[in-house]
């Protein structure tokens, strides 16, 4: 049995996790799901915030990340909206965040009845990451000229008041690469600007050792970080559909792990 | 219009995911498709958004602008740029080592002080900062600081090849080996959480917008 289950065919693996995934989203359901600390810190902190205070946010993901990282940005859009937080987009890593980011803000907008340039801009994609960081913490205007859509920044309304880092209570820097490190490395070093991240699954090991020095004041972290942040501002949406599926998928990886490792060590010993 | 578009988004989905039962044409031509398009976009995006802005305008405005008096300077970075090109003569490839150099003088100036003070300074704060509020610390806290300082100490004896791993610096670095594997273990399970959200996200695709247009 053991030497079947150590040759078994990837594929009925494949059948296994296909089905794992269908079965719930045809018949939706609700697992528990308990906040973790660096959610609830970055919740606190943008909740704490005066009403019209402005906060960044750094689309730095393309589409082969959107799924953890918009239900994030759509999540903090919301709270900010409703607590009268102005939002502030940029892409520094990726041009095609762009589109991106302009979907998710007008599908938030518009559901909360925010105004573009006066409740929110989107300033685009600049290349050169570091450099736009650092001209940003001189002059947000050095940078961006204008929107993503060519209008001057002198004629945005929320631009008005805003120069440079000063001006901004927070980056939230939602990224699926380096960017994070780029930005507290630029950002948070250089002008001690406030930086929290909404990171992919895949490098979130990365950010805790800036977690715990206090150089992220947040971090939110993949499906579940999206999903905890849905629940603190009781609004489900596709971070909490998404943790509750992927719950059952990593249930089925640990259980098929387990048997895996119990299948090599039990063929081991009887090869010796 | 968008309908066709779902249509076209779900076909391509179900040509990648038949690689899973094995390589196929229909995958071959999803990926390539994928490759070309996004080599494509990027040049355009680039020529758009870098090229024209930053090199093609600040040109037109210094030969044609006489107002702008000082813009013939931005022709020295723009010229330093093109030296780029220089890599496809083989006569003249020796004229990129300017740019190359220019490029990693600012790029390391700008970046070694401040990496210093993010990576190095503030991590060797962290990690001893909770001792100097150890009367504030829960029981687990104390825990985690003392956690914390043993892993570092084991795991930097593990990189440290000065002296021959025998006797205790052997077991303080097989300990290293563990707090390596425990880390190397979190970020799989991590990127394993990234993988299936995004199957999640194209299931969801494919079940509520794609089969939401036929039924």
């Amino acid at each position: 049995m053991f030497e079947k289950l150590m040759n078994i065919d990837r594929r009925i693996i494949f059948i296994f996790v296909a089905l794992v995934v269908i079965i719930p989203m045809l018949s939706p359901f609700n697992l528990p799901l308990n906040v973790s600390e660096p959610t609830q810190k970055l919740y606190d902190y943008i909740d704490a915030l005066p009403a019209g205070s402005t906060i960044m946010i750094s689309f730095d993901y393309g589409p082969s990340s959107f799924p953890e990282t918009e239900p994030m940005a759509a999540a903090v859009m919301k709270h900010c909206f409703d607590t009268g937080i102005k939002v502030i987009g940029v892409a520094v890593a990726y041009i095609d965040a762009v589109p991106l980011a302009d979907r998710v803000m007008q599908q938030v907008a518009a559901e909360k009845g925010a105004v573009y340039g006066e409740d929110y801009v989107l300033l685009g994609y600049r290349p050169g990451e570091e450099y736009v960081i650092l001209g940003m913490g001189a002059e947000i205007a050095s940078v961006y000229d204008s929107d993503f859509s060519a209008t001057p920044i002198s004629e945005i309304p929320m631009m008005q008041n805003i120069t440079n880092y000063d001006q901004i209570s927070l980056l939230l820097n939602l990224a699926a690469g380096s960017s994070v490190e780029v930005w507290i490395t630029y950002g948070h070093t250089k002008f001690d600007l406030k930086i929290a991240a909404g990171v992919t699954g895949v490098i979130v090991s990365q950010m805790y050792p800036y977690l715990q020095t206090g150089q992220l004041i947040g971090l939110l972290a993949g499906f579940r970080g999206a999903g905890e942040y849905e629940k603190l501002i009781n609004a489900p949406g596709d971070g909490t559909k998404g943790i509750n599926t992927a719950s059952l998928v990593h249930l089925l990886i640990i259980g098929l792990v387990v048997i895996g490792n119990i299948a090599f060590f039990v063929q081991r010993r009887r090869e010796e | 219009m968008e309908t066709l578009g779902i249509w076209i988004a779900a076909v391509l989905t179900l040509c990648i995911y038949s690689f899973l039962y094995r390589d196929n044409p229909f995958y071959r031509f999803a990926e390539h498709l994928l490759v070309g398009m996004s080599v494509g976009y990027i040049i355009v995006i680039t020529i758009y958004f870098g090229f024209i802005p930053y090199a093609w305008t600040p040109i037109k405005n210094a030969v044609t602008d006489e107002t702008a008096r000082l813009g013939f300077l931005t022709l020295i970075p723009i010229s330093m740029g093109f030296l780029f090109f220089a890599r496809l003569s083989s006569r003249h490839a020796w004229l990129i080592r300017y740019p190359i150099a220019i490029l990693m003088g600012i790029s390391s100036g700008i970046m070694i002080p401040n990496a210093l003070q993010t990576d190095i300074f503030a991590q060797i704060r962290g990690t001893i900062d909770p001792y100097s509020r150890i009367d504030a610390l829960s029981a687990f806290e104390i825990f985690g600081a003392i956690l914390m300082v043993i892993g570092v100490i084991c795991t930097l004896t593990y990189f440290f090849f000065s002296i021959e791993h025998r006797g205790p610096i052997a077991g303080i670095s097989k300990a290293g080996i563990a707090f390596l594997m425990i880390g190397f273990g979190s970020a799989f399970g991590n990127t394993v959480m990234g993988r299936v959200a995004l199957l999640i996200q194209r299931v969801d695709f494919l079940i509520n917008d794609w089969i939401g247009t036929i039924f």
